[in-house]
């Protein structure tokens, strides 16, 4: 299984190592660096590595590499999910998943690597159970743990782990009792030239933020759960329930948790919520070329469309931009080429237009292609798929929850060619 | 380290504090000189908690950048026994870390541990085990091998956890200790509880994975135990199932993997070889029994199917490639949506998820061409993903997508990402040559991006066009010309060479430019890359043998120069050309074939997918991954020839080894929370110490004797476990007795569920009586008290039985029409009753919509009165009622009512022609709705068939009022097989996915033949299409009357008349295709019989046999 982890960051260094077995000398991220420097773009670093005597399995998250060694056959996504899920963790405790962060509680990120791993295979991977043994750093406590020089780690019994549902502690109690859900929905979609939709479906999810005290069991109900073709939960939810009845019935994690995702696949119909109007072509005579983008609102069912904003990959010869918005603002980046125009709010009356010419590198030809929109746009109160949650009930506590349901569809990977 | 500590208590803690106390853990590392170290010393020696913990934090940051800390190991392990949890654990991991560079010091800490492998507390006895077993010292192996033996025998599931991960460390350590670590494992898989059962499989896996052995007994425990497992574990025993399943079961897909491997292969261009295959094994088939899925094999489908939904991608892609290696071909099919899934995740597991998908497409391409449009590519994906994103595209394509891919990839061919354009025109050029219909416009479209700008691009295309045209060179003489005009601008040495070897080959088709451009290269000769200068080598040899008289001089010009070339590859080259092509008196007689060898018609290049094949690797492993064989990769093993015996998965209910159910954990969990803090060690240590030590002088004793020993020595230690154990045992009472109460609830409630339910499949049928004995022992006493916890534990029960007959009504289903197997056979009462109240019920409800007569009435009786006259036995057949009710049409159920909510759906295959489709076989459905509401547009929806079956749906039913039962029929083209009909069936709220697979002696009319057309039509069918078997006859088959009804019983056949009494003769049509069935029983002395059926169609023909066999012998 895993036998060691090294995190390096994106300028190379190798600031951390932790070995579950025997000891694998750092040399052996040579070969990552080699990989890393033919890959160019950190993206296309191969996921998997194979050296004369280990295969390095790398995930790359927020800036840093993940990259693990192992000396045997183990299933690729094994390795690849549970280097995410430390990453998860990673961000769980300390706010951010980030070198500094890292670097900052390093004693803390040892000892969670510690437990999460045995012997190279996974041990306990709930972040109920782990801090349970381990207490994420706050400020307070950080303040207090320097005064006193008490600890970090828990000296209650890790009994989470003991538990045929893993993913509760024990003894939660809350004053207030609360359950929130977020409906969260993101339009992955490809428009073409025309407009015409190539390529759309929906992914949603449903986080969940529950503090409820003792063990309640919960069900939440839909009003159109036919929407919901293709689905995963987390390990909480009763499959069976779900299958007969089309309810999700669960023994809540404590606290913030992603309680399923689903995905609503192109076949059926799904609302475009924006169309844009571009145009973008470049010359061959003189050093130039124009761009006219003009966004406006489709199937919006009546919901305003915010925090819009359009971004295009700029072929490597365009220079700079001289643009002109209706509304809000752009940027023009001549190292990345990336030209982002942020609108904001989408207001129908007077849709925003970007207007304007590009200047080419002189004597260079004309690029072949032209460039792709990117599209991110945020509408509140609205699950585009039309999913609808009927109902919250509990089972086995007495007193009476808030609850709250949440909607928010979001683009994906939302993108229009030209 | 005694000196240090003196200087320690001369110098006292407090003093050195504020030194230290400034200085954060980060700070100080990067100097790693000594006196830092001296200072770390003195802080671990120091009596105060909060200096030690502090010295620990910065070891261990040392630790994690990687510096060495080696040489503060004496200061560190003595702090091994330290009340502070915290300093406790890190010198844990301080010592895991360097225990196998200092083994001797290492030592000092291991009585600690032993000291903790006593402790009453579970999670103090495992981490003390786990820590033992992390240090890698080989002096302790015989410590811990009795360690881990006692641990695997513990009370609590979660030290028998960590006891199965020790298994590995210690294998690791020493494998010699394998033998004995195997019968742990062994224990250890016996295991009833989910925590365990992961772990142990893992261990399985690493010590002994082919011990394939050890699983038969737990097989169906780890199936059913496996959705509760955690997701790691599941996916290690799905991947140890897979393997399981392979060498134990036979190959689902046994009669139709020929059909689909000859379809498969014309793609790829067949060959000869192939068909004699074929051949051979269509005469195999033809012996081979029809295929019966094992119950046991059903089981591990039926309970890793849910597990698709996980949201640990790991365990989908388990999922997937059981399914995919495991999987009847029809039921491959539902991983598409899970793994398409998958796609949306982060980019590293899109990439594994796309390598996998991309195998699979080659072997199964319909599976995923609903799915098509999500592996369309988006400008941000990284290179890699577009690649294999394109592969799988490219593999999906066929006549009918292939435009919409085209125009796809069109978009491509602009990308900025020149790789990526490239591996789109080499995709192209895979289409091009797999899908004949779209070779030109390929062809066109990649003539057109010649003239592209990017130099890359025309390269990519020049390779590809050479490729395509070397499978139809006469049609395009004009590109070839076209192409020889880009020698001046192309720089590429590959598109070079490639044009290059096109006008040489091809030479005849451009006789005038040819030796121009041989002319042109001449000049260039020395400035050419290597591979260039080979081909312009070939292209004067080719020129010289068609055009002597215009290259002579010049082919003579290129050789020279190649004479005296830097490569040693190109002066061979010269030197081997010259001697063939130009005539001396030394050449002899090679040279007369030099035209041939040179312009031999060379066969087209196949262009095929990196892909093709990897499937010998287990999908989802590394080495599928990489292609290659990874180290400690379990070779997928082939399906055997005929299934071993199955029976060796029967467990014996009374076990011996006690069982430690799912309450343990909770009950544990609540008395812990007494007791002390983690890790504490606030107990004497005289006492324990001493004990320890004498365990594990007694066990190293008796260590190398085998391990029946091992359970003794378990219970004399729990013996000298004084007070505590005692009360151990009584936990261990009350947990029986809660155990007691939630098996008698469970027990209440299952006969009800049985009465309701119908059969059980054997196998958890067998497993189920075992528990109600058990609980029939204990039953009595308990009263109703029932703790919440357990409450809930009930409820997981629930679910999980429900889940168990549930299936099990799923199974039938599926196994009924098959065959109908003798041990049903008393289940079968019980069914009748339902089957007759129905029948009732449409009595009742004469006046349905549908047109065809309700009244199942033997359909044989009617038209068979005419052919049967005269002989002795119509009028017995003539009055369906008497006879047994194996005459009569056997309901089957579509939609049980508490899957249904409700609404109970049963259907039949009336045999009536079915009206409006002829070759469409009836299938008569009954409605039932048992709720309080109506029950409105009931309809179908999405028939998911196999190609070329049909479904003519029934009208669709506007309404059914409570309690009220409609019957409607509906037509079905099975294409003659046996394969399930899917579909939705729907109501106003629900959706049900229902299938309806038939009987083969559904799949038949009657046909009316004489005697003399039957013996006429019997001699065309000889040879393959004869299927003949003997068999006994049934106790009750006394007579031909009986014999008749049960052949028509059991196919819709008619009679056909016949002379001896000995003979019964049966003829009917299949359904479909109208091919001729004909049965013949001869009936011999002391019961014996003949069977035999001629049928062109050899599969229907043994699938028929079989049904008889079993009917006749009944």
């Amino acid at each position: 299984m895993i036998h060691s982890l090294f995190l390096i960051n994106n300028a190379g260094d190798l600031f951390l190592e932790k070995h579950w077995k025997s000891v694998v000398s750092r040399s052996v991220c040579d070969y990552f660096f080699e990989a890393r420097e033919k890959a160019v773009e950190p993206d296309n670093v191969p996921p998997v590595i194979r050296t004369p005597h280990h295969y390095l399995i790398n995930i790359y998250r927020e800036k840093i590499f993940f990259v693990s060694v192992i000396q045997t056959e183990v299933p690729p996504l094994f390795v690849i999910e549970f280097l995410h899920r430390v990453a998860e963790t990673f961000q769980d405790y300390f706010g951010e998943c980030s070198e500094t962060t890292i670097k900052d509680n390093m004693v803390i990120v040892y000892e969670l690597l510690e437990e999460m791993l045995d012997n190279g295979f996974p041990l306990a991977t709930e972040s109920n159970i782990l801090k349970e043994l381990i207490r994420p750093p706050t400020i307070l406590r950080s303040m207090v743990n320097t005064i006193t020089g008490s600890s970090n780690v828990g000296d209650t019994l890790p009994t989470g782990q003991l538990s045929t549902i893993p993913w509760r502690r024990a003894g939660v109690k809350y004053t207030n009792n609360e359950a929130y859900f977020d409906v969260v929905e993101e339009i992955d979609a490809i428009l073409d030239k025309s407009g015409t939709t190539v390529f759309a479906e929906i992914q949603g999810v449903i986080d969940a933020c529950v503090k409820l005290s003792g063990m309640p069991d919960l069900t939440l109900s839909f009003m159109n759960p036919r929407l919901l073709d293709d689905v995963s939960f987390h390990p909480c939810v009763r499959y069976k329930r779900w299958e007969s009845e089309r309810v999700i019935s669960f023994i809540p994690p404590d606290g913030n948790f992603q309680l399923m995702s689903y995905h609503i696949s192109a076949q059926n119909l799904v609302a475009i919520p924006i169309y844009v109007k571009q145009n973008i072509s470049f010359f061959e005579t003189g050093p130039s070329g124009r761009l006219d983008i003009t966004v406006g609102p489709k199937q919006t069912m009546g919901k305003t469309v915010e925090c819009l904003v359009v971004t295009v990959h700029m072929p490597k010869v365009v220079l700079s931009a001289s643009l002109n918005a209706t509304q809000g603002t752009y940027n023009y980046d001549p190292v990345t080429k990336i030209l982002v125009w942020d609108i904001g709010k989408l207001n129908p009356q007077k849709l925003p237009n970007l207007k304007g010419s590009l200047s080419l590198q002189s004597g260079a030809p004309k690029p072949e292609e032209n460039p792709s929109l990117n599209i991110d746009l945020k509408i509140q109160q609205l699950a585009i798929s039309g999913l609808k949650v009927n109902r919250l009930d509990m089972y086995g506590e007495k007193y009476k929850p808030f609850k709250g349901v949440k909607y928010v569809t979001k683009a994906g990977k939302f993108q229009v060619r030209t | 380290m005694s000196a240090s500590s003196a200087f320690s208590d001369e110098k006292g803690g407090s003093a050195s504090e504020p030194e230290y106390g400034h200085d954060p853990a980060s700070g100080g590392i990067f100097s790693s000189d000594y006196k830092r170290h001296d200072d770390l010393k003195e802080m671990l020696d120091s009596n105060k908690d909060s200096l030690k913990l502090e010295a620990m934090k910065r070891i261990v940051a040392m630790i994690a950048r990687g510096k060495n800390a080696s040489d503060l190991f004496p200061a560190v392990v003595k702090n091994v026994a330290c009340k502070n949890i915290e300093v406790k654990k890190l010198v844990y991991v301080y010592l895991v870390r360097y225990a196998e560079e200092q083994q001797d010091l290492a030592l000092l800490s291991i009585s600690t541990f032993q000291r903790g492998l006593k402790d009453p507390n579970q999670l103090i006895r495992a981490s003390a085990l786990r820590v033992l077993s992390s240090i890698r010292v080989t002096i302790i192996v015989p410590i811990m091998m009795l360690a881990i033996k006692e641990a695997a025998s513990d009370m609590s599931p979660y030290v028998r956890k960590t006891a199965a991960h020790a298994i590995p460390k210690l294998h690791s350590l020493d494998p010699e200790q394998k033998d004995q670590l195997i019968e742990v494992i062994e224990k250890l898989l016996a295991d009833k509880t989910t925590l365990v059962a992961g772990s142990v499989v893992m261990a399985f896996e690493e010590v002994c994975p082919d011990r394939i052995d050890l699983i038969h007994k737990n097989y169906r425990k780890l199936c059913n135990l496996l959705i509760d497992v955690e997701e790691w574990g599941q996916v290690v025993i799905i991947n140890m199932l897979t393997r399981y399943a392979r060498t134990q079961f036979l190959n689902p897909n046994i009669n139709e993997s020929l059909l689909e491997e000859s379809s498969d292969k014309a793609f790829y261009a067949s060959d000869d070889e192939e068909d004699e295959d074929k051949k051979a094994e269509v005469a195999t088939l033809a012996k081979r029994k029809p295929y019966v899925m094992d119950p046991d094999h059903r089981l591990l489908l039926r309970n890793t199917k849910p597990l698709l939904q996980s949201r640990n991608a790991a365990v989908v892609m388990a999922v997937a490639q059981l399914y995919f290696h495991l999987a009847p071909k029809a039921e491959v099919g539902i991983i598409a949506k899970a793994l398409v899934r998958l796609m949306r995740s982060h980019s590293e597991v899109q990439y594994v998820v796309l390598q996998n998908v991309a195998t699979m497409t080659i072997k199964r391409r319909g599976m995923f061409e609903p799915y098509l449009k999500s592996f369309y590519i988006r400008s941000t994906d990284p290179t890699q993903i577009k690649i294999l994103k394109l592969e799988v595209l490219t593999n999906l394509a066929n006549e009918t997508n292939i435009s919409t891919i085209l125009r796809e990839f069109q978009t491509y061919i602009k990308s900025m990402d020149k790789d990526f354009v490239a591996a789109s025109i080499q995709a192209i050029g895979r289409c091009a040559t797999n899908i004949g219909e779209v070779r030109d416009t390929c062809l066109n479209g990649l003539v057109q991006l010649l003239s592209n700008r990017d130099e890359l691009v025309v390269a990519e295309s020049v390779v590809v066009i050479k490729k395509l045209l070397q499978m139809q060179p006469e049609q395009h003489s004009d590109i070839i010309k076209h192409m020889a005009k880009l020698i001046d601008n192309i720089q590429v040495p590959m598109a070079r060479a490639s044009i290059l070897w096109l006008i040489g080959e091809y030479c005849e088709h451009v006789p005038k430019i040819a030796p121009d451009v041989l002319r042109k290269m001449a000049k260039t000769f020395n400035n050419e890359e290597d591979i260039v200068k080979l081909q312009i080598i070939n292209l004067a040899a080719k020129l010289y043998l068609t055009n002597s008289k215009q290259t002579k001089l010049l082919t003579q010009y290129v050789l020279n120069l190649a004479k005296y070339d830097q490569n040693y590859d190109i002066r061979d080259r010269a030197r081997f050309i010259r001697q063939l092509i130009v005539p001396t008196d030394k050449s002899g007689a090679l040279n007369k074939y030099a035209k041939k060898l040179f312009l031999a018609l060379k066969p087209a290049p196949i262009l095929e997918s990196p892909f093709k094949d990897r499937d010998h690797f287990q999908l989802g492993s590394l080495s599928h991954l990489l292609n290659a064989k990874a180290g400690g990769y379990q070779e997928l093993p082939d399906w055997p020839e005929s299934a071993p015996d199955p029976s060796v998965r029967n467990v014996e209910v009374k076990d011996s080894i006690p069982e430690w159910s799912k309450c343990t954990s909770r009950k544990d969990r609540k008395e812990k929370k007494v007791e002390k803090p983690f890790y504490s060690d606030s107990e004497g240590e005289s006492g324990p110490t001493e004990s320890a030590d004498s365990e594990s002088d007694t066990g190293s004793g008796s260590e190398s004797a085998s391990a029946s020993d091992e359970s003794g020595s378990g219970s004399e230690s729990e013996e000298s476990g004084e007070e505590t154990e005692s009360e151990e045992e009584e936990e261990d009472e009350e947990k029986e007795k809660k155990r007691k109460k939630r098996l008698d609830k469970t027990k209440a409630k299952k006969p009800a569920e049985e009465s309701a339910e119908s059969e059980q499949s054997s196998g958890t049928e067998d497993r189920k009586r075992g528990r109600k004995a058990v609980k029939n022992q204990k039953s009595a006493s308990e009263s109703e008290s029932e703790s919440e916890s357990s409450e809930s534990e009930d409820e997981s029960e629930e679910e999980e039985s429900e889940e168990e007959s549930e299936s099990d009504t799923d199974i039938r289903k599926k196994k009924t029409p098959v065959s109908k197997q003798p041990p049903k056979q008393s289940k079968k009462e019980s069914k009748k009753e339902t089957q007759e109240m129905s029948l009732l019920d449409l009595d009742d409800f004469e006046p349905a919509p549908a047109s065809a007569p309700v009244t199942p009435v033997n359909f044989l009786s009617s038209s068979l009165v005419s052919d049967l006259e005269g002989l002795s036995l119509t009028d017995t057949i003539l009055a369906p009622t008497t006879i047994a009710p194996s005459g009569l049409i056997k309901m089957y159920e579509l939609l049980h009512r508490i899957t249904g909510e409700g609404l109970a759906v049963e259907y039949c295959f009336s045999r009536q022609p079915f009206s409006p489709e002829p070759n469409m076989v009836a299938v008569q459905i009954q409605f039932t709705n048992n709720t309080n509401s109506e029950t409105k547009n009931l309809h179908i929806e999405e028939p998911r068939m196999q190609s070329g079956m049909r479904i003519r749906e029934f009208a669709e039913i506007d309404m059914l009022a409570a309690g009220e039962s409609v019957t409607v029929v509906m037509g079905i083209d099975f294409c003659d097989s046996t394969q399930a009909a899917n579909f939705q069936l729907c109501t106003h709220t629900r959706k049900f996915f229902v299938s309806i697979q038939p009987p083969v002696g559904e799949l038949m009319t009657p046909a009316f033949l004489t005697e003399n057309d039957f013996k006429k039509e019997q001699g065309k069918l000889m040879g393959m299409n004869e299927i003949s078997e003997k068999l006994t006859l049934g106790e009750k088959c006394v007579n031909e009357h009986v014999i008749v009804e049960r052949v028509t019983a059991t196919a819709n056949l008619s009679r056909v008349p016949c002379g001896s009494d000995k003979e019964c003769r049966f003829a009917g049509k299949t359904v479909s295709s109208g091919c001729l069935v004909l049965v013949t029983v001869t009936t011999k002395e002391g019961g014996a019989a003949q069977l035999t059926v001629n049928c062109e169609k050899m599969v229907i023909g043994t699938m028929l046999v079989k049904d008889m066999m079993q009917a006749l012998s009944q």
